[in-house]
């Protein structure tokens, strides 16, 4: 058994910005554990702009993004295991991993940082009918066969899903020489970025087609065609609304799923909205000196809250290894309501320091011209005027810890 | 020239292949796919039956239950997941009731061991899970789960070791016999033979019809299934079905061999025996009963959904026997449930007929009916772990994160002699790809692996058969 400070999960820009703001805090005895053989995360085939306008206030590829921080990890002399899987994480902090050098190692940490990122969801979580050809593949996975192989994952192609990595890959394909002939998404509103439907679809005549599902797949052995179709508000296909589009793929890009299989089974609770851990503001879940941050704990837009919520992580891991966390005089919950679909943290714990502390959360629908609140007791303790709430994009509330007087806080759209 | 050519490689032409290669006869088996299980053993239910549904004197029920008295034998020598569950038939309503009271009687009839009929709080014990409406069960202690393809590909494999040989995408388009030699037209050439031994499952008819026998019609018909994440595995302990009625078989919900929940299937006579379709309406049909058994069903824990094709046989029962319009041609044909059960039965029945044309043969003087043990790396203890590592250490290295399937394994199933030459053989084998992210992570990996191991570039790695290429070319830059 080894033993570290440290341990941080996984080498994207989350356990990146952990490690070296963690180093930067005087942890020397730290290491991140990555089971590709790079350090970088998704970021590593996201060879588009965007990326790093907040917090590098320049635009970036993501892959000039990753750069950045590993060669901070390299200058710092972070360590970090490559192609090495996390196994499994127990409740005593124990790490257990494999790799082709080591072995079977099992480590031991004071702390432990959780970025292991998320999947994607695949067909069969959707069920979606018809046939099972090849040619049926997540966005991401197409993305990494183009921009990391170097192969193009077929000729013609609908998109299901209208997620940033959908959008992204209709453009990278169609400047491929791909044909791209529809993106279609089951809700009335887009799932992607404002942003990306902008440059990714109408610059290149994409149509979107909103309230549409693929109701069937065609094809033995490799797709031949889908059959889309119209759907009402409960998502019921429209019978007459059915058409037949030729294609050889077919890409899904129908959500993202934070890969928690460490997370819950080393005991910690998850919550089944965010599909994450439940965390207080110090990002902390409910084993004691483990955190959460980046996409591990809920999905985030932009890369760059994806490294502030690292950094915030290993903050607080810092003062947990130091011994200097404040004490805990009682847990106070967070609660989505009204027109909310998630919040996080999920609890607030109030200690004797009074503070500001920052709630996400992501609406249910589109809002234009709303305020938010976080209220107590029936009482409102914040309020926050948006010019409009997106599903896609992210938002907060900022509530003050000596506001609350009750043990429960709730988030809601004020309509 | 062989002396015997077997025509297809599912459970049944893989175990006949298996019995007879411990005799000194060449042999070759014969598949229009690419690989073995891919036609009704890769997509079945997977259930080892007690044996009670069949009627009793039936071949059907012969054979399945010295089929179900073997199985966990046959499965500790092949190296097969194997897990005696039990099983139970539930009933809500008198009609029910009596139609459990009949299996019981069938079922004793037959000497099944370990069969009670039980009350609904023995059974709400057993299942605490199930629906408070269940009036009573059947309960057979005797009934399994394994993986139906590892069952298949394992029995093959064996055979091949003991010098059977394979011969992928070989579609048998005619026979013709002169004298007593019989040449199977393929459609990569003739194969000629002494015997014929017809295990084609859905075109065990038309594979018949070539030697003139027109004695038997195999009618298709799909059943489609609902697989849910591991999470949801625990759900039930049992097999459990529901009681046959005028409407139908019920569907069955039970855990499968590697930890998910499988719910189906439903049952629909179709017109084109390659198509392997989902609906959405059979999807619905198989969740809305299922909540029948059981209302914890959590649909959006599914993991993927797939349909099976029954070759059932017009008259009902198996037929296992030489054809009577030609000698030296042997059916094995109309093997629907309960086949999976009964093929290790099958097999040493078929080596006894074969025994009884040719006269006596003598076994070979090196032949094994056993696989060396191999545990997944994901089932290994913190030692195994250790020691697999240091012995191979691309044991260590982890492909398939959602079942952590290690590079060593895949390689292995790569090379083993009938081996993993696809996506879905390396999926069948190894179970790489077949957790919750469905391949999402691992596919670029184990398409890397293949073409290194197979030496061929990456874009003509397949998911299955000829024409399901993945990718299509090389990027512009
Ligand atoms: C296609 C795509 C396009 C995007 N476009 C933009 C954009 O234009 N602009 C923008 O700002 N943001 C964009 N994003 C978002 C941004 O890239 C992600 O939010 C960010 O990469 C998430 O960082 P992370 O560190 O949480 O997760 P990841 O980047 O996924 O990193 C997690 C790491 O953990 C490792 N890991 C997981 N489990 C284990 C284990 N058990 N053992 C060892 N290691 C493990 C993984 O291998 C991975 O390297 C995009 C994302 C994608 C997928
Ligand atoms: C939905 C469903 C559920 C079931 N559940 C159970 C269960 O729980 N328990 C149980 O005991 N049984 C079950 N069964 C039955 C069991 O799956 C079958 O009895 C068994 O798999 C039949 O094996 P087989 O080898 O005869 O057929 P197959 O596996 O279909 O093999 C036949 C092979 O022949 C090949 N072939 C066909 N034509 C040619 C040709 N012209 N040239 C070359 N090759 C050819 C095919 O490619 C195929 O590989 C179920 C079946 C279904 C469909």
């Amino acid at each position: 058994m080894i033993y570290h400070e440290l341990i941080i999960i996984g080498g994207g820009p989350a356990g990146m910005a952990a490690a070296v703001t963690a180093r930067e805090r005087g942890i020397s005895d730290l290491l991140i554990i990555e089971r590709e053989n790079m350090l970088g995360g998704i970021l590593k085939q996201c060879i588009h702009n965007g990326f790093g306008l907040h917090y590098f206030s320049e635009e970036l590829t993501g892959s000039e993004y990753a750069a950045k921080f590993v060669d901070k990890i390299d200058e710092l002399k972070i360590s970090y295991k490559l192609n090495t899987m996390v196994l499994s994480v127990d409740g005593n902090k124990m790490v257990y991993t494999s790799n082709e050098e080591d072995g079977y190692v099992i480590y031991k940490a004071k702390a432990i940082i959780l970025a292991m990122g998320c999947r994607e969801r695949p067909r069969g979580n959707l069920r979606i009918p018809g046939s099972n050809p090849s040619g049926v593949l997540t966005a991401g996975t197409a993305q990494r066969f183009v921009n990391i192989d170097g192969y193009l994952p077929g000729t013609s192609c609908v998109i299901l899903g209208s997620g940033d990595i959908g959008l992204i890959m209709a453009r990278r394909l169609t400047l491929e020489g791909v044909k791209v002939k529809a993106v279609c998404e089951i809700m009335p509103h887009p799932g992607g970025l404002v942003r990306n439907i902008e440059q990714c679809l109408n610059d290149y005549d994409i149509p979107l087609k909103l309230s549409h599902t693929v109701f069937s797949i065609h094809g033995k052995k490799r797709v031949e065609g889908v059959t889309i179709a119209m759907v009402d508000e409960h998502f019921n296909i429209i019978e007459n609304t059915k058409e037949y589009i030729a294609c050889d793929t077919l890409l899904l890009s129908v959500g993202l799923i934070p890969e928690n299989e460490l997370t819950f089974a080393m005991g910690a609770k998850i919550d089944s909205v965010t599909n994450g851990a439940f965390v207080n503001q110090n990002l902390e879940t409910s084993v004691e000196g483990v955190f959460s941050c980046g996409n591990v704990l809920h999905v985030h837009d932009l890369v760059d809250y994806v490294t502030l919520e690292g950094i915030k992580a290993a903050e607080h891991a810092v003062e947990h290894i130091k011994n200097n966390a404040l004490k805990t005089i009682r847990r106070v919950t967070v609660v989505a309501a009204a027109g909310i679909r998630y919040v996080m943290p999920q609890y607030i714990d109030i200690t004797e320091e009074e503070e500001v502390v920052r709630v996400y959360f992501r609406s249910r629908k589109v809002f234009k011209e709303v305020s938010t609140f976080a209220s107590c007791d029936d009482v409102w303790i914040s309020k926050r005027r948006h010019l409009r709430l997106l599903p896609a994009e992210m938002e907060f509330i900022e509530v003050n810890t000596n506001d609350i007087k009750d043990d429960t806080v709730y988030i809601g759209v004020d309509a | 020239m062989v002396d015997i050519v077997i025509i297809g490689a599912g459970v049944i032409g893989s175990f006949v292949a298996r019995s007879l290669s411990k005799y000194q006869l060449s042999i070759c088996v014969t598949d229009r796919h690419i690989d073995a299980a891919m036609g009704a053993s890769g997509a079945n239910s997977g259930i080892i039956h007690a044996g009670y549904d069949a009627i009793p004197g039936t071949l059907k029920a012969k054979f399945n239950i010295e089929g179900s008295d073997m199985m966990e034998k046959t499965c500790e020598e092949l190296n097969v997941p194997y897990k005696k569950t039990g099983s139970l038939v539930i009933a809500f309503n008198d009609e029910e009731i009596s139609k459990i009271q009949e299996m019981y009687d069938h079922g004793t009839k037959e000497g099944i061991r370990d069969m009670s009929l039980i009350s609904k709080e023995q059974v709400l014990t057993l299942e605490p899970n199930l629906s408070p409406e269940i009036k009573g069960a059947l309960l057979a202690k005797t009934a399994a789960i394994v993986s139906p393809y590892k069952l298949n590909i394992n029995a093959l494999e064996n055979a091949v070791r003991n010098g059977v040989e394979f011969l992928r995408e070989h579609t048998v388009l005619g026979i013709k016999k002169e004298k007593e030699v019989f040449s199977v037209i393929t459609d990569k050439g003739t194969l000629t033979c002494r015997m014929v031994i017809n295990c084609a499952g859905l075109y065990a008819d038309e594979i018949a019809r070539m030697v003139g026998d027109d004695s038997f019609k195999i009618i298709p018909r799909s059943g489609e299934y609902i697989l849910l994440d591991k999470s949801e595995g625990t759900l039930v302990n049992h097999v459990v079905f529901q009681a046959p009625t005028m409407e139908g078989k019920g569907v069955l919900i039970t855990s499968t061999v590697d930890g998910n929940l499988l719910i189906g299937p439903d049952a629909k006579e179709i017109k084109d025996k390659d198509e392997r379709d989902t609906h959405r309406s059979s999807i619905d049909y198989v969740y809305k009963k299922g909540l029948q058994t059981t209302d914890k069903l959590l649909l959006h824990k599914s993991v993927t959904i797939f349909t099976g094709v029954r070759a059932t046989p017009d008259k009902g029962d198996f037929i296992i026997e030489e054809s009577r319009y030609c000698k030296g041609f042997i059916n094995v044909a109309g093997i629907e449930s309960p086949g999976l059960s009964s093929a290790p039965a099958i097999g040493n029945h078929v080596a006894l007929i074969v025994k009884s044309i040719i006269g006596d043969i003598s076994e070979k003087e090196n032949y094994s009916m056993t696989l060396e043990k191999k545990k997944y790396f994901s089932e290994m203890n913190e030692e195994e772990k250790k020691e697999a590592i240091l012995k191979n250490p691309l044991y260590g290295k982890i492909i398939c994160r959602c079942e952590s399937v290690t590079e060593g394994e895949i390689i292995d199933s790569i090379h083993q002699k009938a081996g993993a030459v696809t996506i879905d053989g390396v999926k069948r084998r190894t179970r790489a790809g077949m957790g919750r992210c469905q391949g999402g992570f691992c596919l670029p990996h184990v398409m890397d692996i293949l073409s290194r191991e197979l030496k061929v570039d990456k874009d003509k790695i397949q998911k299955g058969d000829e024409g399901s290429y993945i990718l299509t070319g090389r990027t512009r830059q």
